[in-house]
């Protein structure tokens, strides 16, 4: 489903190359992990796969269902069914977050050619969505992100992710900012999105989140690139002994 | 040939002029020569079978306009007005009393289709005189189900019919055009025309008091409240034709309207003037709430063209806890200067000031609001939105004064700037006087820019750029929409969202 080719990508800015050769592959159905210290630019190849402007490809390619999407803006990549979960979402002032989800349904339906939701049809599906994540809809009548705790946050992130029902979905460090009892909350929501025809990126920092969201692969990102891929041993492994080991036995 | 229609893309995609009431319409006209001189005035005058001190009035403020020099105070920049290259007075020439919609120039009536207005409407617009008085009844009752807003259409210079007159007489309340004002209620005009914004107030006031063509007028009686909306459309369709439309409305004790415009103009290369003036009188206990959708002619992107808007628009709270509110949505216009104010001479009278600016291309907006507190505890409200795209200039100019006598005045004071783009310009130009210790004046700005962040993370939900920027920008302005009539506040979000078409990219 996604496959990432020698990608090599800087920042527009300054130039700063923060992807260097990465490889990776992931399939319909898997759920892969991605792994690495701070500035390895596990955040960066989240919004490079969104479309974010900041950001050249300057060689490689990414290959979305077999075509590639470096030519696609934001939006059509979210319409084609990238869907990324941010680690801080965006506070849109005066936009209730009840009004932001139609207009997201409905601007991909639009895109897909099919006919705007009726409104009983969303907001059952709001309603549905909302309880399974243990949603106040009182929440969703506030504009979007605005005093949302950061639990909240990444919650209705999750609702989003259920509600646009993405084939590609991003996590980019969902585990964040989340007590145990959220992070379960938030985890379970992600796991019954696991589906054959969907494939899902965890990045995170620590192995926590995988005990919950358990992965079908790992990877470790370091200095722009995968330097070791594994299964669900790997964070394990990554957890008991540090980053250090996998570092060195790349260099 | 892919690069050509690439090109004509991309160059449509940039315009700012998708100016969607841009046609202009061939109607037989009635027109005095161009240029103003007193002969001009009295040609006016006549066709409008005014008494001779409405001619006398006009005369004096066209004496007083040659002594008068053209402001250069606002941040606006454009090339001199030759007034005596615009046209003073065009009607559509008609033959009276059509009966059927069959024989109205069918050329209005394709005006009226492409404003949206439903046919039933157009017919009473056009001034159909049904033979059956119930039919009409049943006319107004099919067209107006959903909320009855009773219309004025002005027309260039007049005033070409208004509706709802009968029902709205039975509730007491007079709606006409101001030319038939003056006619039938001359008391009335006598004695608060000018009262708010004299003759001499400004240099376009006291043009428009000479040459004033049309308007809407509307007189509340003592304790009613006005059973429906009023509105008026204007539209300047004549080619290098002046609009200077006046409206006067007055809210006696206890009484209460609420009054909408609305306006638009062909797309043309040359400029044009609208130069209006309204005043507003509110009694004891009255409350006025004016609001305004304001979308002349912008412009084409290279900002050649557009509408001149230079308006007096003024509020005097007269009576005792009486209450003004002015709301505006201005996103047309290639210069707009405009303050629409409130004198808070009542004791415990206030005033409030709901403002939604977008300038795109090369709109240059130079808008905002005076509120003059006189009378004791008066207090004050004004919600500033700026927004800001492609070259264009918006500033909020904005005067709170507190006199002497006026104990307890209170001010809320919020100007927010939103830019889009590094092209474009905001500015907050706020005037604070206070001569009296007990007032109390908050003022609060901000200017922002969208955040490529916030735009980034809407689009990632799938919603293309355009509309992103739509989203944001209509939550930006929520607080304001929020004043308007429920009908009209759809309107103007869509009218806002196309407003910024071509603003990115």
């Amino acid at each position: 489903m996604l496959e990432i080719r020698n990608l090599h990508a800087r920042i527009v800015d300054d130039g700063t190359e923060i992807i260097r050769g990465l490889n990776l592959t992931v399939q319909a159905g898997e759920v892969a992990a991605i792994m690495g210290p701070n500035g390895s630019g596990k955040s960066t190849l989240s919004y490079i796969l969104a479309g974010r402007e900041d950001y050249e490809v300057t060689e490689g390619d990414i290959l979305y269902n077999g075509q590639s999407i470096l030519e696609m803006d934001p939006a059509e990549r979210a319409t084609a069914g990238i869907f990324l979960a941010f680690q801080y979402p965006m506070e849109i002032p005066g936009v209730a977050t009840m009004e932001f989800l139609k207009v997201a349904m409905n601007e991909q339906r639009k895109a897909r050619g099919e006919e705007p939701l009726k409104i009983p049809e969303f907001l059952k599906r709001v309603k549905d969505a909302a309880a399974s994540l243990n949603m106040d809809m009182a929440m969703l009548k506030r504009p979007l992100n605005v005093g949302f705790s950061g639990g909240e946050k990444k919650r209705a992130e999750i609702l989003q992710m259920k509600l646009l029902e993405p084939k590609l979905c991003v996590l980019d460090e969902t585990d964040s900012g989340l007590d145990i009892d959220a992070l379960k909350i938030v985890s379970d929501g992600v796991n019954a999105l696991r589906s054959p025809e969907r494939a899902i990126v965890v990045i995170t920092h620590y192995q926590r989140l995988l005990e919950h969201i358990v992965p079908d692969s790992v990877h470790v990102l370091y200095k722009g690139q995968v330097i070791k891929s594994g299964d669900k041993s790997l964070a394990l492994d990554l957890e008991a002994n540090g980053y250090a080991g996998v570092i060195g036995e790349a260099a | 040939m892919p690069a050509v229609q690439e090109t004509i893309d991309r160059v449509r995609k940039i315009d700012v002029d998708q100016y969607k009431y841009g046609f202009q319409t061939e109607i037989a006209m009635d027109k005095a020569p161009k240029g103003l001189s007193e002969d001009i005035i009295r040609f006016i005058s006549e066709k409008k079978g005014e008494p001779d001190w409405m001619l006398e009035w006009r005369l004096e403020a066209y004496r007083r306009w040659l002594t008068l020099e053209e402001p250069t105070w606002a941040r606006v920049d454009y090339p001199k007005i030759d007034f005596q290259d615009i046209y003073y007075y065009a009607a559509p020439k008609s033959t009276p009393g059509p009966t059927s919609l069959s024989e109205v120039d069918p050329e209005i009536l394709k005006v009226y289709e492409k404003l949206g207005i439903p046919l039933k409407e157009q017919e009473i617009l056009a001034g159909v005189q049904k033979t059956d008085a119930s039919e009409l009844e049943e006319a107004n009752d099919n067209v107006y189900k959903s909320g009855r807003v009773a219309v004025d259409a002005v027309f260039d210079s007049v005033s070409v019919v208004t509706t709802f007159k009968k029902e709205l007489a039975e509730a007491g309340v007079i709606f006409c055009s101001i030319s038939e004002a003056i006619r039938e209620h001359p008391e009335l005009v006598k004695k608060y025309l000018g009262s708010v914004v004299p003759t001499s107030d400004n240099f376009y006031a006291t043009l428009n008091s000479a040459v004033f063509t049309d308007g809407s007028f509307v007189f509340v009686p003592k304790g009613v409240r006005c059973p429906m909306e009023l509105s008026t459309y204007f539209r300047i369709n004549e080619k290098n034709t002046g609009q200077f439309e006046r409206t006067l409305i007055i809210a006696e004790e206890g009484a209460y309207v609420s009054y909408l415009e609305g306006c638009t103009a062909p797309q043309r290369d040359e400029n044009q003037l609208h130069a209006a003036v309204v005043e507003l009188v509110a009694l004891d206990d009255a409350e006025i709430k004016y609001s305004t959708v304001q979308n002349w002619y912008p412009g084409d992107a290279e900002g050649k063209g557009g509408i001149y808007n230079f308006v007096t628009k003024r509020g005097d709270c007269r009576g005792d806890r009486s209450k003004i509110s002015w709301t505006q949505v201005e996103t047309g216009s290639a210069i707009t200067w405009k303050y629409p104010s409130c004198i808070l001479r009542g004791d415990d009278s206030s005033g409030e000031f709901y403002s939604i600016a977008v300038s795109n291309g090369y709109q240059q907006v130079d808008s905002g609001t005076k509120m003059i507190h006189l009378g004791k505890n008066t207090s004050s409200r004004i919600i500033s939105k700026g927004i800001a795209a492609g070259f264009s200039q918006n500033t909020y100019r904005g005067q709170v004064s507190a006199h002497r006598k006026a104990t307890n005045a209170r001010n809320f004071t919020n100007c927010d700037s939103l830019l889009i783009g590094d092209q474009c310009g905001a500015h907050t130009v706020p005037y604070m006087e206070a001569k009296n210790s007990t007032a109390q004046f908050e003022h609060e700005a901000t200017t922002s820019k969208i955040s490529e962040d916030q735009k980034f993370y809407v689009m990632q939900r799938g919603i293309p750029e355009e509309e992103a920027i739509a989203l944001i920008v209509n939550g930006f302005v929520k607080d304001v929409i929020q004043q308007l009539p429920m009908e009209f506040a759809v309107e103007a979000q869509k009218l806002i969202g196309i407003s910024l078409e071509g603003s990115v990219g």
